[in-house]
C-alpha cells in the first residue's frame, strides 16, 4: 500500500470522529463502548504499523513510505519515516492500546476522553513522521491541547494550576522555535525538511549588541528550537512543569506524556538541531551537555526527598532525559544510539513505573510513600514486576535501562571526562531514589489496617504490563534488534553534520583573513 | 558441556521460580538443586580434564554501536575454570544445606511459601557469577557484577518484614553501585583509548604497554592512561570485595540468611574484585601506582577488618570480618603480581570460609536462631559434628600446619589449607620488597596473629564452657540434619587437602605452565614468586609463631581466666568502643553522604525548583497563573472543557493565517 504511513496516522482520529458523532448517553454501557471502540482503535493501528518496520529497509538511510499532498494554502503535507522515527512511530503505536487499558477505571466524561487520546494519538504520530516543517509545528503544538485537557478536565486536585504551567511553558518554548521557523522559510525558500538537512544555513560569526555569537544565524536558529525541545525534554532548569503535571495528571496522562510526549524533544533535536545547524549544534554542545548533567544530578538529588511516588518517578524521568540531551550532544556514534535507544526504552520503563503507581493509586487512593508498606505480602506479583522496572530503571544490565545509559556514557567519556564523571554519579543516585522508594512502599511488614485487604494484581493491569516486561528484558539482552535498525540512518546523519562543520572550520581561518 | 553448564543455573532457577506453582514446591528445589550439581560435576569434570589453551564460544551480539562491539560469549581458560569449581560445588553444597537450614524457618507464617523463592534467587545468582566469569568481554563483565549485586540484594532482603533486612540490601547496592561508578568508567576509559571492550584487544599486553606510554586529559589532568584506568577499575574491585572504605555493606549483609552468607559473602560473589584484577594481570603488570595501591589497600584491610573482629559478639560478624580481612590478604597477592597465590588464596578460602559460615548456620539452626556468641557456651557435646566442623574450618583458616622450614613432602608442606594460601602470601609480600610491600608484611603478619586469636575465641565462646543464655534454648539444642551435615563434611575434605594438593600448581615452579595465558607476568620486572620461595627461614615461620601467639591469648583470655575480656574492655575503653564501633565508619558516612545529600535534596527541591525556578519564571511570565487559577478556582471543570474548546479552535485559526499570509508571500 503506497499509503500506509497515512493510514497509521489517521487511523485514531477516525475512531475519535466516529466516537464524536455516533455515540450517545453517559450509561454505563455506552461508557464500555467508547472504551473498546478506542481499545479497537489503538490495537487495530498497532497492527496496521507492524508492516512498516517489517518492509523498513535500515540500509537505506533516506526516507522511505514518503507521501506527499497539497494542504491548505499552497502547505504541503508531507511525510516519511527514516531510521530515526520508525521507532519513535512504533513506539507510539505499542504503547497506545496499553494507554486506553489503563483508561478502564475512569467513569467521567469517557468519551471524550477517548477521543482525546485518539486525537493525540494522530498528533504524535505525526510529530514523528512528518517531513515538512510547517505540519511538523502544526502538530506539535496541536498535541499540546489534548494533553492540556486531559490534566485539566480528569485530573487531581491542582490540575488547573499544572495544566496552565504545561500549557504555557511548552508553548512559550514553541514561540521562540516558530520565528525561527519563519526565518528558515524565508531563507531557504522551503518547509521541506530533507532539502531544510540539505541547506547550509549562514554560520559565520554575529555581533549583536556587541556580543560575538559564534556560529552566527545557525546559533540562533538554534537556539530557536533548543527553547522549544528543551521545555518539551524536559532540560533542567525549565523542567519544573513536569513534575506538577505528572503529579495532576490521570495515570494514562502520565504515562502518553513520560513515555511518549518527552520524547519529542530528543527527537527534535535529532531532526533539526543536528542536521539542520551543525555548526551551531557544534557551539553549543557544551552547554547542552553541561545542562544534562546538572538535571542528572540535580533531579537526581531531588528524587531521593520525594514523598509522593509520581513526583519521584517525575524527577527521575528528568535526570533520564539529561542521559538522552547528553548523548546527542556529544555527536558521535555511541552517543546518538545510546540516545535513541534510552529514550525507546525509557518509553516502556516509566510507562510502566506510572502504571504501576496507577495500581496502587486505584486501590488506595493515596500516592503517599508513606501510605503503603508490606506490599509484598499482599502482592507478589506486584511485587516481581515492581521490582524489575524498578531495576530497570536504575539502569541494570540485561534490562533495557542499561544500554542506552552505558552508550551515552560511553560518548560522554570521549567528548569530555568531566562530562561523563558527573553524570556517571547519576548511577549511584538513582539506585538511591529507586530502591528507597521500592523499600518504603513494598518491603516491610503490612502492619497499617488500610492495606490489610489489598488485593494483587487483576487480569487487566497483568494484560498491560506482559509487554512492557517483555521489551524491557528483550531489548536489555539483545539491543541489536534496536541498534542494527538506527545504526545506518545514525552514522548517516553523523556524517552529514561532521562534513558540515569541517567545512565550517576549513572556512573559518579563511575568512579570518 | 559449557553450555549446559553455564544455563543450567540459570533455567533451574526460572522454573523454581515461577513453576513452583504447577509442578509443586518440593519439585521446584530439586529443579534448582538438581541443576547446581550437574553444573558442579561438569565444572569438575572440565577443570580436571582442562588442557591449559583458552577458547571461547559466542552466544550471540550484545552491544554493537559504531566500533564498539561485544558478544555474550562463553571464554574457557584456567582462571575461569578454577573459579567455576569453587563457584558450583560451594552453590551446589549451600542448595543442598538449605533443604535443612531453610525448613520450617520461623520468619514466616504458616502456609506462606518461601523456599522456592530461596532457591530461585541462589540459582539466579549463580548464573550471574557464572556468566562474571565466563565474559570474554568487559560489559558482560559487568553484567555479570551487576547481576550478582541484584542477587545478594534480594537475598539479603529476603526477610523483607524485618526493616534491618531490608535496610541492609539497600545498602549493600548503593555501597556496591559506588564501586560500580569506578568500574564504569574504568569501561568507558578503556573503549575511548583502545577502542575495544574484548579482552582479546585490550588485554594483549602490547595494548597494555602502549596504554601505559600514553597520557591522557581526565577531568581537569594530564595523567598516565593505564594508571587511571587500572585505578578506575579496581574501585569497582574495592566495591564488590568489600576492601576498605568501600567496606561498610558487607557487615550488614549478614541480615540475609546464613547459606546466602557462605555462598555470596565469602565464597564466590566477594571473591569477584579479586578476581577482576588476576584476570586484568596484563595491564596490572604495566602500571605501577595502582598496584601498589592495591597493596596498601589489601594489607590496611585485613588489618582493620581483623581488629573489629576481635570484639565483634554476633557470631555472623566475627565471620564476616575475616572475610572482609581475608580479601585484604588476596588483594596484597595480586598487588605485589603473585595473581597464582591470590587465586590460590580465594581458592582454599572458599572452602573454609564457605564451612565456616554453614557451621555457624548449623549452631544458630540448633540454638534456635540465637546468633549472640555471649548466649553460647559449651555446646561441643551437644552438636558434636558441627563442632568437628567448625574446629577443621578453624585450624584451615588460622593457618596450622607444620613449618616448612622444619618439614616439607617433597616441595609441599604439611598443613590445612589456609597454611599453605596464607603463608604464600605472606611470603609474596617479603619477597616483592617494595617499600609498601614491607608494610603489608608486617600487617598481614599481626592481621594473622589476630585471625587466629578471634577465630579461636570463636570456637571458645561456642562450644566450650558453661551454657549461658536462655537454658531452655540450651536444653533443646540438637544436631542439625543430615542434609546440613553432608555439605559441611564436603567442604571439611576441601578445607583439610585443598592446600596440599594444588600447591604445587597455584605457587610451585611450574604455576606459568599452569595458568597459561590467562595470567600474564612481565619476566622484566615481576619476579616475585621466586623471590618468595628464596625468603629467609624467619619469614617463613613469622606467620607460624602469629598464629600460635593468637591462639595462646584466646585461650588466656577465653580458657585459663575467662573474666580478663571484660576487665581489659574497661581498661582500654576508648580503644574497645572504637572497634567495637568498627571505627565508626558508618556514623561517618551517615553524615557525609546519607544527610548531606539528602539536605542537598530538599535544599534543591524546596530552594532550587520551588523559589528560584518557580518563583523566577512563574513570577516572570506566568504572573497570569494565579490569577487565573483564583479567578476560576470554583468554577467546574465542565466550564473548563468549553474554554480549552474555545482555544482549540483559536490555534487553528491563528496557525491557519500564518500559513494563509505566509503561503502568499
Amino acid at each position: 500500500m503506497d499509503n500506509l504511513l497515512s493510514i497509521v496516522i489517521f487511523l485514531p482520529s477516525l475512531a475519535a470522529l466516529i466516537l464524536a458523532i455516533v455515540l450517545r448517553g453517559e450509561d454505563a454501557a455506552s461508557q464500555k463502548n467508547a472504551k473498546v471502540l478506542a481499545l479497537v482503535a489503538t490495537i487495530a493501528t498497532f497492527v496496521i504499523s507492524i508492516p512498516l518496520l517489517t518492509q523498513f529497509d535500515p540500509s537505506n538511510t533516506g526516507f522511505q513510505f514518503v507521501e506527499e499532498a497539497d494542504w491548505l494554502a499552497g502547505l504541503k503535507y508531507k511525510v516519511g519515516l527514516d531510521g530515526i522515527s520508525i521507532l519513535f512511530v512504533m513506539l507510539t503505536t505499542f504503547l497506545m492500546p496499553i494507554v486506553i487499558g489503563a483508561c478502564w477505571t475512569v467513569t467521567t466524561r469517557v468519551k471524550e476522553y477517548m477521543i482525546m487520546f485518539l486525537i493525540l494519538e494522530t498528533m504524535m504520530l505525526a510529530v514523528f513522521s512528518s517531513l515538512d516543517i510547517i505540519l511538523f509545528y502544526v502538530v506539535f503544538e496541536a498535541g499540546l491541547i489534548p494533553m492540556f485537557l486531559i490534566v485539566g478536565i480528569w485530573g487531581g486536585k491542582n490540575r488547573i494550576y499544572a495544566a496552565f504551567k504545561l500549557f504555557l511553558y511548552t508553548l512559550l518554548g514553541s514561540v521562540l522555535m516558530l520565528i525561527a521557523i519563519i526565518y528558515m522559510w524565508f531563507e531557504a525558500g522551503t518547509t521541506d525538511i530533507p532539502t531544510l538537512m540539505q541547506h547550509q544555513f549562514a554560520s559565520e560569526n554575529m555581533v549583536i549588541l556587541g556580543f560575538t555569537i559564534v556560529g552566527g544565524i545557525q546559533t540562533l536558529l538554534f537556539l530557536g528550537f533548543f527553547a522549544s525541545f528543551a521545555v518539551k525534554m524536559p532540560m533542567w532548569p525549565v523542567h519544573t512543569w513536569l513534575p506538577d503535571a505528572h503529579v495532576q495528571a490521570p495515570t494514562a496522562g502520565s504515562v502518553v506524556l513520560a513515555a511518549i510526549l518527552l520524547k519529542m524533544g530528543g527527537y527534535g533535536f535529532l531532526r533539526f538541531c543536528l542536521p539542520m545547524f551543525p555548526v551551531g549544534s557544534e557551539s553549543l554542545a557544551t552547554f547542552v551537555m553541561t545542562l544534562s548533567v546538572i538535571a542528572i544530578i540535580y533531579t537526581s538529588l531531588v528524587a531521593l526527598v520525594q514523598e509522593d511516588m509520581k513526583k519521584l518517578i517525575a524527577y527521575s524521568s528528568v535526570a533520564h532525559m539529561g542521559f538522552v540531551t547528553m548523548g546527542i550532544f556529544t555527536m558521535n556514534q555511541q552517543g546518538l544510539d545510546g540516545a535513541i535507544f534510552q529514550m525507546l526504552s525509557h518509553g516502556f520503563i516509566s510507562a510502566a513505573l506510572f502504571l504501576g503507581v496507577g495500581v496502587i493509586y486505584d486501590r488506595m487512593h493515596t500516592r503517599d510513600i508513606d501510605a503503603y508498606g508490606g506490599l509484598v505480602i499482599r502482592m507478589p506479583v506486584y511485587a516481581l514486576i515492581f521490582m524489575l522496572f524498578t531495576m530497570a530503571n536504575v539502569g541494570l544490565p540485561g534490562t533495557s535501562g542499561f544500554v542506552g545509559e552505558f552508550l551515552t556514557l560511553t560518548a560522554a567519556f570521549k567528548a569530555n571526562t568531566w562530562i561523563a564523571f558527573g553524570a556517571t554519579t547519576g548511577v549511584i543516585l538513582s539506585a538511591g531514589y529507586a530502591l528507597w522508594l521500592y523499600r518504603r512502599v513494598v518491603f516491610g511488614d503490612l502492619i497499617k489496617e488500610s492495606l490489610k485487604s489489598i488485593t494483587d494484581m487483576d487480569m487487566r493491569e497483568k494484560l498491560m504490563m506482559t509487554p512492557l516486561v517483555i521489551m524491557t528484558l528483550l531489548l536489555g539482552i539483545y539491543p541489536a534488534l534496536i541498534l542494527d535498525l538506527i545504526g545506518p540512518s545514525v552514522s548517516a546523519l553523523l556524517e552529514q553534520v561532521h562534513a558540515a562543520q569541517g567545512v565550517v572550520m576549513d572556512a573559518a581561518p579563511a575568512a579570518a583573513h | 558441556m559449557e553450555m549446559i553448564l553455564l544455563f543450567a543455573p540459570l533455567i533451574g532457577s526460572l522454573i523454581c521460580g515461577f513453576g513452583h506453582r504447577i509442578i509443586g514446591e518440593k519439585a521446584a528445589m530439586i529443579v534448582s538443586t538438581g541443576g547446581l550439581f550437574l553444573a558442579a560435576i561438569l565444572s569438575w569434570v572440565m577443570f580436571l580434564t582442562f588442557h591449559g589453551d583458552a577458547y571461547t564460544i559466542t552466544i550471540f551480539r550484545f552491544i554493537e554501536s559504531g566500533t564498539l562491539s561485544s558478544n555474550w560469549a562463553i571464554r574457557i581458560d584456567r582462571l575461569t575454570v578454577i573459579m567455576l569449581i569453587v563457584i558450583n560445588t560451594v552453590s551446589a553444597l549451600v542448595h543442598l544445606y538449605s533443604w535443612g537450614y531453610m525448613d520450617k524457618d520461623p520468619q514466616w507464617k504458616e502456609g506462606e511459601s518461601y523456599k522456592p523463592r530461596f532457591f530461585a534467587y541462589l540459582s539466579f545468582f549463580t548464573f550471574a557469577m557464572l556468566m562474571l566469569v565466563t565474559s570474554d568481554n568487559l560489559l558482560q563483565m559487568f553484567f555479570g557484577w551487576e547481576g550478582v549485586g541484584v542477587a545478594s540484594y534480594l537475598l539479603i532482603g529476603f526477610y523483607y518484614r524485618k526493616p534491618s533486612a531490608g535496610a541492609a540490601a539497600m545498602k549493600a547496592f548503593i555501597v556496591n553501585r559506588v564501586g560500580d561508578f569506578g568500574f564504569a568508567l574504568g569501561i568507558f576509559g578503556l573503549f575511548y583509548l583502545s577502542d575495544s571492550i574484548n579482552f582479546d584487544v585490550v588485554l594483549d599486553p602490547h595494548n597494555a604497554e602502549a596504554l601505559a606510554a600514553r597520557t591522557f586529559h581526565f577531568l581537569s589532568w594530564e595523567m598516565n592512561a593505564l594508571e587511571v584506568i587500572t585505578m578506575l577499575l579496581f574501585i569497582g574491585a574495592m566495591g564488590k570485595s568489600a576492601q576498605l572504605m568501600l567496606h561498610t555493606w558487607l557487615p550488614d549483609a549478614m541480615e540475609g540468611p546464613t547459606p546466602v552468607s557462605a555462598l555470596i559473602h565469602a565464597a564466590t560473589m566477594v571473591t569477584a574484585g579479586v578476581f577482576m584484577v588476576c584476570r586484568l594481570s596484563p595491564l596490572m603488570e604495566y602500571a605501577t601506582f595502582t598496584p601498589n595501591f592495591i597493596v596498601l589497600i589489601g594489607a590496611t584491610t585485613a588489618f582493620f577488618a581483623a581488629t573489629v573482629g576481635l570484639v565483634q559478639n554476633d557470631i555472623k560478624r566475627v565471620i564476616a570480618y575475616s572475610t572482609c580481612s581475608q580479601l585484604g590478604y588476596m588483594f596484597v597477592a595480586a598487588g605485589v603480581g603473585a595473581y597464582g597465590v591470590a587465586m590460590f588464596h580465594l581458592f582454599t578460602h572458599a572452602f573454609f570460609k564457605a564451612m565456616l559460615f554453614l557451621g555457624a548456620g548449623s549452631v544458630i539452626h540448633a540454638m534456635h536462631h540465637e546468633q549472640d556468641m555471649r548466649n553460647y557456651g559449651g555446646l561441643r557435646k551437644k552438636i558434636p559434628f558441627t563442632f568437628a566442623a567448625m574446629m577443621i574450618g578453624t585450624l584451615a583458616i588460622t593457618g596450622v600446619g607444620i613449618p616448612a622450614t622444619l618439614f616439607t613432602l617433597g616441595d609441599t608442606p604439611i598443613g590445612f589449607a589456609g597454611f599453605l594460601s596464607k603463608d604464600a602470601i605472606i611470603e609474596s609480600a617479603y619477597g616483592a620488597g617494595t617499600g609498601v610491600a614491607q608494610y603489608a608484611f608486617v600487617m598481614l603478619v599481626i592481621a594473622a596473629a589476630m585471625t587466629s586469636f578471634y577465630s579461636w575465641r570463636l570456637i571458645f565462646m561456642t562450644f566450650y564452657g558453661k551454657p549461658r543464655g536462655d537454658a531452655h534454648t540450651h536444653d533443646h539444642a540438637h544436631e542439625s540434619p543430615l542434609n546440613m551435615l553432608i555439605p559441611l563434611g564436603v567442604l571439611a575434605v576441601g578445607s583439610i587437602f585443598a592446600g596440599m594438593v594444588w600447591h604445587g600448581d597455584f605457587f610451585g615452579h611450574h604455576w606459568e605452565e599452569f595458568f597459561g595465558s590467562s595470567i600474564y607476568a612481565n619476566h622484566d620486572t615481576n619476579h616475585v614468586i621466586h623471590d618468595a620461595h628464596a625468603v629467609a627461614g624467619w619469614v617463613k615461620n613469622a606467620p607460624f609463631f602469629a598464629m600460635l601467639f593468637g591462639f595462646i591469648m584466646a585461650m588466656w583470655f577465653y580458657i585459663w581466666s575467662p573474666e580478663n575480656p571484660a576487665k581489659l574492655a574497661k581498661q582500654q575503653h576508648g580503644l574497645y568502643q572504637f572497634f567495637l564501633n568498627k571505627w565508626y565508619f558508618d556514623e561517618l558516612y551517615d553524615i557525609l553522604f546519607v544527610r548531606s545529600s539528602k539536605w542537598l535534596g530538599n535544599f534543591l527541591w524546596k530552594k532550587g525548583d520551588g523559589a528560584v525556578i518557580d518563583g523566577g519564571i512563574n513570577g516572570l511570565t506566568m504572573g497570569i497563573i494565579p490569577f487565573i487559577t483564583r479567578k476560576y478556582q470554583a468554577i467546574q471543570s465542565g466550564f473548563l472543557f468549553h474554554y480549552a474548546f474555545v482555544m482549540v479552535i483559536g490555534v487553528v485559526v491563528i496557525v491557519t493565517w500564518f500559513a494563509l499570509t505566509g503561503g502568499s508571500h
